[in-house]
């Protein structure tokens, strides 16, 4: 499943602490193999999220960015989450304003107990960015048609 | 700014598949790193007086471990290098074994990755600020959900510890499963005999309050200061005044109200006290059965109490709890018999629950421990059991061994031989699971001395014929069909989550799993805790579990809080929200949006209304920090310069 390095894409996740992180830590213990693109940054709760956070990390470099936090009604922070899903949903609404195409913005939910579900999440996300490919084409890299 | 990094092998687990040694030689290039190193094993000893001495030789002022996750080791790195001098928050962690090692094959890609890690790490750590914890006073009573045998023990053992102690229990009285089984394994003892004088002890302990016949309804505050509201729900009977004399269930007309206590197997009346050694032993009208509240009229059992305690007026009450930790022991459910068509479940009288048979053998029973069958209220003389039935199924949703099913059904098949000594028992079974103390030995017994036909395989079909239960199934020992007529048919139900424990556990802002089983902190070292500090779990709530089990449970939980409340004072986690009065406009929106009410205003000496964060109160979700239209209210340790320095790190090289 992995990827080539040089064509590897820079993937930007935003995980909760307490659930999603806590998913993708499943994940990794139950040896749930994964592309290797994304790069994981850990916030307390997915209502930490500012949209302006994804729109800076795809305006600067990333081809894609992912947030993942608790199921709704399941926030560690009873209703984080909620911020977030009415944000997020909305900066997915704002990107193709922008020029990105709203598919390299995803957000979703993963709790702490669902490894094989991050697993699923992350591959299934890489898979349509490396369909995508690149939003920002470095030099010497074959860009992937539209 | 000099920053250290500490690149772990963790034995192969991270070696094995990320070239450590280039992921030190890349950090010593990062802008900012002064020292790079790898070692086997970080969080050993040697490890960590590494970290300790390097901090005091390299006169490091951050430092950056990559290892495990933070979610493993993150607390015993600040320590360290707390200990060395430092503040404990000038530390981060970059995971690269769950997140890397683990799940990649390619140690050239995993290389790279690990190396960008410590990158967000060390950027991140650059821009930490020291934080200083504040303490705060606990409150020293505890919370019990569930008046079963693991609550009652948590209860106790609280209780005996001098804590004061609030037991819930939703149903009118506590004993729980436990209370309605008839014996135990695998030593055969009466289960209320033992069980018995545990409630007289939780009804009578100076220590414990209980609210039966009550409900949480909602939950507020957090580690050493919850406030919990509680619903009692109405009895209709005045249980100051109601003595227990049983003369109203006796008179009461109405005679098909469901038996929640016996699980169905007989009606029962519509006021009703659920069992002789029920605590409290107080009388409930069930309103969806009694007449007074179905017809309007009846007021038989208003007429014929001598203590004048009925009150059909009564409404639910709420009453506030303020306690210091939760020990949820709320307990399992089993699936209906309706899920199970292929045995008839639901249709046929004579297909009944392993907890039904239950009843029917013990002798405060509906049937008086008389073994009869449902439908024709004879003596059976063939009784099949059917072990797994709904557990270990992929197909209706329940994938896991529902742990005590093999047990007791080889302690009703031996009781079946003592109440009707000319029968003969079958059991159908996918494995025997008797891996505890005594366990095995007592299913040989049943099978050797008893008699027990044991038969693996699984079941097909049940269906009726000529006044029996035909059992249609396997035998894939002997590798052919079998066929059983019986004339009762016992089946080992799957254990589920209690009704409504999803709700609960939102109510408690702990996790649960895809089955609706509550999530603790760690599944081998922290058994009992969540992650959600200050609540604590106990017994099948977390997973099926025996009695001993739930009883170990209990005592553990009881002793977490114990040890949780023997400070008076408990440090509050100081990644919290702060506002820069400087900035704030005094817009309001963060008091609006704050999920805990953390956030009251504040009037400067200038004038201006500013918003004010209560520490102890913020949880540090930060949904505030992203609402502050100008950026005046800040997480600390998550605030938007440390998290752009991450974003940056990652997307401008």
């Amino acid at each position: 499943m992995s990827v080539v390095a040089d064509k590897e894409l820079r993937i930007v996740g935003f995980l909760c602490n307490w659930c999603s992180y806590g998913g993708a830590d499943t994940a990794g213990v139950a040896r749930f193999k994964q592309p290797t693109d994304l790069r994981i940054i850990r916030v307390p709760c997915s209502g930490r999220v500012n949209p302006l956070f994804v729109v800076k990390a795809l305006l600067s470099g990333a081809d894609g960015v992912l947030v993942s936090g608790c199921h709704p009604r399941d926030c560690h922070y009873s209703d984080g989450n909620y911020y977030a899903r009415r944000r997020l949903e909305n900066l997915k609404r704002l990107l193709p304003f922008l020029g990105i195409d709203e598919r390299r913005f995803h957000y979703t939910w993963v709790s702490a107990s669902e490894g094989a579900r991050w697993q699923q999440v992350v591959t299934d996300f890489t898979r349509r960015l490396h369909e995508l490919g690149p939003l920002h084409p470095k030099p010497g890299v074959a860009q992937a048609v539209e | 700014m000099r920053v250290g990094v500490f690149i772990c092998h963790c034995g192969n687990n991270i070696a094995g598949t990320v070239d450590v040694a280039r992921v030190a030689a890349e950090a010593r290039k990062m802008p900012g790193v002064v020292f790079a190193t790898n070692y086997m094993y970080t969080c050993s000893e040697p490890g960590q007086n590494e970290i300790k001495d390097t901090i005091k030789q390299e006169n490091l002022d951050r430092v950056v471990v990559a290892a495990c996750s933070p979610r493993m080791h993150e607390l015993t790195f600040r320590r360290t290098v707390q200990k060395a001098g430092l503040n404990r928050y000038f530390f981060e962690m970059a995971n690269i074994r769950e997140h890397v090692s683990w799940i990649g094959e390619n140690k050239d890609l995993n290389t790279n990755k690990a190396i960008e890690a410590v990158k967000i790490a060390v950027e991140k750590v650059k821009k930490n600020k020291p934080l200083i914890a504040s303490s705060f006073k606990i409150n020293k009573r505890v919370l019990v959900i569930g008046g079963g045998v693991a609550g009652m023990q948590a209860a106790l053992d609280c209780a005996d510890g001098g804590l004061e102690v609030v037991l819930v229990e939703k149903s009118p009285s506590v004993g729980g499963m436990m209370a309605r089984l008839d014996k135990t394994f695998p030593t055969v003892d009466c289960s209320i005999c033992i069980l018995g004088p545990k409630m007289v002890d939780v009804s009578q302990h100076e220590n414990i309050k209980l609210l039966a016949y009550s409900e949480i309804e909602e939950i507020k505050g957090y580690v050493g200061n919850y406030q919990v509201k509680v619903r009692k729900k109405a009895t209709y009977v005045d249980w100051e005044k109601c003595t227990g004399c049983g003369e109203c269930v006796e008179k009461c007309p109405s005679r098909e109200a469901y038996d929640h206590f016996n699980f169905g197997v007989a009606p029962a009346r519509a006021i009703n006290i659920p069992f002789p050694q029920a605590i409290p032993k107080k009388a409930t009208i069930d309103p969806t059965y009694c007449r007074q509240f179905v017809k309007g009229k009846c007021g038989v059992c208003a007429k014929m109490c001598p203590a004048g305690a009925i009150n059909y007026d009564m409404k639910d009450e709420i009453v506030t709890e303020d306690v210091g930790a939760i020990i949820v022991a709320s307990g399992y459910g089993l699936i209906s018999l309706d899920r199970l068509p292929e045995y008839g479940g639901g249709r046929y009288p004579d297909v009944i629950s392993g907890i039904q048979y239950e009843r029917i053998l013990n002798a405060s029973g509906p049937t008086s421990g008389h073994i009869i069958r449902p439908s024709d209220h004879t003596e059976p003389k063939t009784i099949v059991f059917v072990a797994c039935a709904g557990s270990r199924d992929k197909s209706i949703g329940i994938p896991y061994c529902s742990n005590f099913c093999c047990m007791y059904i080889a302690k009703q098949a031996i009781l079946t031989k003592d109440h009707v000594p000319d029968s003969q028992s079958y059991v159908f079974y996918m494995d025997i699971r008797s891996p505890g103390k005594g366990y095995d030995e007592f299913t040989r017994r049943a099978q050797e001395e008893y008699g027990v036909q044991y038969i693996r395989g699984r079941v097909s079909r049940i269906y009726p014929k000529a006044g029996k239960m035909v059992v249609k199934g396997v035998d894939t020992l002997l590798g052919r069909q079998v066929e059983v007529e019986a004339d009762l048919v016992v089946l080992g139900t799957a254990v589920t989550a209690a009704a409504g424990a999803a709700e609960l556990a939102e109510k408690l802002h702990i996790s649960y799993d895809q089955h609706k089983f509550y999530v603790e902190s760690h599944p081998k070292l922290r058994p009992v805790e969540t992650n959600t500090s200050g609540v604590f779990l106990a017994g099948a709530c977390q997973g099926p579990k025996d009695i001993p089990a739930s009883v170990g449970q209990g005592s553990a939980a009881a002793a977490k809080v114990l040890s949780l409340f023997s400070r008076d004072m408990l440090e509050s986690d100081p990644q919290v929200a702060s506002v820069n009065t400087n900035v704030c406009v005094g817009c309001r929106k963060c008091i609006g949006t704050c999920p805990f009410s953390a956030i009251e205003e504040q009037q400067l000496r200038d004038g201006r209304t500013v918003a004010h964060v209560i520490e102890t109160v913020c949880a540090g979700c930060g949904v505030c920090n992203t609402t502050c239209p100008c950026g005046a209210i800040q997480l600390q340790h998550f605030t938007d310069n440390q998290l752009l320095a991450e974003v940056n790190a990652l997307c401008l090289s």
